[in-house]
């Protein structure tokens, strides 16, 4: 009997998880896997021809879109790094006994839905808004001056938007390093910034490293910023997405590039991870 | 692999064969109920054409539907008077609560939306909507989404309604619409910005309003406002004609002229200054400038513009279709359809309307008497022959694959 229970245990033990990604993971993909290899309409319904056709078409049409997703999901970790690291390694060796007050500061913007905080973004940088009509009207500007629909905004909205969970990870990474590994570079002579160079940042890099799988793949794939921010020359593969879904109804084209999208992004955290000399990618953003 | 549901005969001869190993076999088999798992998430369509409508229909539909006191109202913003007078009324004589939901502003994806829940039969929440006479009305209705309209419930609509909506080409004889109001997609534009008078479509392309022109995203208002520029008439237009348009409509967003594609936010760009001249439908330039004081301007280009007919329908799930006719027919009455258009400016379908809203300016005096008989003058609201020589219909698809291929041409060009 205990034998049994013994051999059962773990896989009760899975059973949830498993049961949750049966259903919630590998349903809709084996199903929109499905959709994107059919044809038809809405109307006369979809008909399973399993002709890659649809990937081609969809992907020769948009490809724009989609190299600009990714080029802007680059940027937008890049500018991430390059904010968060100051503020996780500030918080993390000069925050004393308010790091967790200062932990807070950083997520309490998550406690107002993003939708609303990026319409906000727009309210104050419209063309004719708080911020530019006071300056246009002073000749500061040019009249036809504008921040909203550009790249800049989008990315900027983007990099606003995923900032604490950048931060958070280098924090975390950072927290862990023992301040004796430090003191012992110090004690060898190493100045404060070959210490930075040789000890923390290294040491520090998981947590880089989840930071931009963290934010990556979710702003390369993110439609709200360029769609309340941009215009029609920011556009993103996830606002096509939307609209091939949600208002042309053409869900194989919908499907094609939902996978697509994914297959580069997969694509990309791996070759970065091999890049970054972490094998097991999925250890380190377990971390 | 995936071609088809069953395993192919030379897969399956292959699989029998001894030289297969057991896993060999296994995986291939594993592959084909793959593919045939994967056939069987297809998508089922729901097409019925309207001309196989049984005759009993209306009857069959409305036979054990009775009236419970309440009807929820899917509308789109700026489609009447933010304090409801209408609505008010209706409730007050018949008892029935009314929701009004602002929840469309774009057929595409309105359709969408629901699509899924009425063909699986379920409610979409709502007993009336109003749809435009666009590609998605053909959808709607050729899919058995609307429910038949009983006429004997419609005595308003018989006495008032001009006649030509009988003969339209999307609902000949009013079998599941009835018109709510139309309207004319323009130009819009601010004359504090801009100072020479708008007049011609070509305006939309002045490089000198570069980043500041806004188009709408709907394939087909855009599409027609390609075409119009052309000189072509968007319902007589062919694939080849609509190539050329999507060209032009390419050459101008590559310049730089066009701010954005949108949907009703449109009216709220204008309105932040984003765009100085967009694309705009006629009566929300009208209640922007009076429920917010601003002074822009619509007009109807010389060389064209287009007219369309937004239709109230019931949903065939409607849980309270018969609460929801009630009210349809209400703004049927004169002095309410009168009301309802003095207050959204739009093409009133109650020909009488214009002789009561007389009346009414005539009972008003100094600056309101003005201003309503100006309503009850506009050409905005009451088209004279003048107006509909320059109106055109929309494009008009005869199947799903021409529409679908009128998208392709048009759809990359809003989503840069």
């Amino acid at each position: 009997m205990d034998r049994v229970k013994r051999t059962l245990t773990p896989y009760l033990l899975v059973l949830p998880g498993g049961l949750w990604l049966l259903l919630f993971f590998a349903v809709p993909m084996v199903t929109m896997l499905s959709l994107s290899l059919q044809e038809g309409d809405i109307v006369n319904g979809f008909v399973f021809t399993g002709h890659w056709q649809n990937y081609v078409d969809a992907i020769s049409a948009y490809q724009t879109q989609l190299i600009r997703s990714l080029v802007y999901g680059a940027i937008t970790s890049v500018v991430l790094i390059v904010l968060a690291f100051p503020v996780a390694y500030w918080i993390a060796f000069y925050g004393g006994r308010r790091k967790a007050t200062y932990l807070f500061l950083i997520l309490l913007p998550f406690f107002v839905s993003f939708v609303l905080r990026t319409i906000s973004w727009r309210m104050l940088l419209t063309d004719d808004g708080v911020l530019l009509h006071p300056l246009k009207e002073a000749g500061l500007l040019p009249g036809d001056f504008q921040i909203l629909g550009t790249a800049t905004a989008v990315i900027a909205g983007l990099v606003y938007s995923f900032l604490p969970f950048m931060v958070l990870p280098i924090y975390v990474a950072l927290e862990r390093i023992d301040p004796r590994v430090v003191e012992a570079a110090r004690d060898l002579y190493a100045s404060p910034l070959t210490s930075f160079r040789k000890i923390i940042f290294p040491l520090a890099l998981p947590g880089v490293f989840a930071g931009v799988l963290m934010t990556f793949v979710p702003a390369t794939s993110d439609y709200v910023n360029s769609e309340l921010l941009g215009s029609s020359e920011t556009t993103m593969i996830g606002q096509v997405i939307q609209s091939q879904f949600l208002s042309n109804s053409d869900y194989p084209s919908a499907s094609a590039l939902s996978f697509t999208l994914m297959t580069v992004l997969l694509i990309g955290v791996f070759a970065y991870a091999r890049a970054l000399g972490t094998e097991d990618v999925m250890k380190v953003a377990a971390r | 692999m995936f071609q088809s549901n069953k395993p192919d005969p030379s897969l399956l001869r292959g699989m029998t064969r001894s030289r297969l190993g057991r896993r060999d076999a296994l995986r291939l088999g594993g592959l084909s109920a793959m593919g045939a798992f994967l056939a069987a998430c297809g998508v089922e369509g729901k097409g019925k054409p309207q001309a196989s409508m049984a005759p009993d229909a209306v009857d069959k539909f409305w036979a054990d539907k009775t009236r419970n006191g309440k009807l929820r109202f899917a509308g789109w913003p700026l489609y009447m008077d933010p304090k409801k007078p209408e609505l008010k009324k209706f409730t007050q004589r018949t008892g029935i609560q009314v929701t009004y939901d602002e929840v469309i502003q774009e057929m595409a994806p309105w359709f969408a939306k629901v699509q899924p829940q009425l063909s699986a039969g379920q409610s979409i929440g709502y007993d009336v909507m109003v749809i435009t006479n666009s590609s998605q009305f053909g959808q709607f209705r050729d899919s058995g989404f609307l429910a038949p309209l009983d006429h004997a419930k419609l005595p308003n609509y018989a006495a008032n309604a001009a006649k030509s909506y009988a003969t339209s080409n999307y609902d000949p004889g009013n079998v599941f619409s009835i018109p709510y109001a139309s309207g004319i997609t323009g130009i819009a534009y601010d004359p504090a910005k801009i100072k020479e008078p708008i007049t011609k479509l070509s305006d939309l392309w002045n490089p000198k309003y570069k980043g500041k022109v806004g188009m709408f995203r709907d394939l087909q208002e855009l599409g027609n406002f390609g075409l119009l520029a052309l000189g072509l008439d968007p319902a007589k237009s062919t694939e080849t004609d609509w190539q050329k348009a999507a060209a032009e409509l390419k050459k101008q967003k590559d310049a730089g002229i066009v701010r954005n594609y949108y949907d009703q936010s449109y009216i709220d760009a204008l309105g932040k200054g984003e765009v100085w001249i967009t694309m705009a439908w006629s009566g929300d330039v009208f209640q922007k400038n009076v429920s917010d004081g601003t002074n822009f301007k619509f007009v109807i280009p010389e060389d064209g513009a287009t007219i369309w007919t937004d239709n109230m329908a019931i949903p065939v799930t409607a849980e309270n279709p018969v609460d929801a006719i009630m009210l349809m027919d209400f703004l049927y009455e004169l002095e309410n359809a009168t009301t309802l258009a003095e207050y959204i400016n739009y093409v009133c379908p109650v020909p009488a309307a214009q002789a009561q809203m007389r009346k009414h300016a005539a009972a008003l005096t100094g600056e309101d008497k003005k201003y309503l008989l100006s309503v009850a003058e506009s050409p905005l609201i009451f088209p004279g022959p003048a107006e509909y020589d320059r109106l055109h219909y929309y494009v008009d698809f005869n199947t799903a694959e021409e529409k679908k291929n009128f998208e392709r041409v048009f759809q990359p060009i809003v989503l840069g």
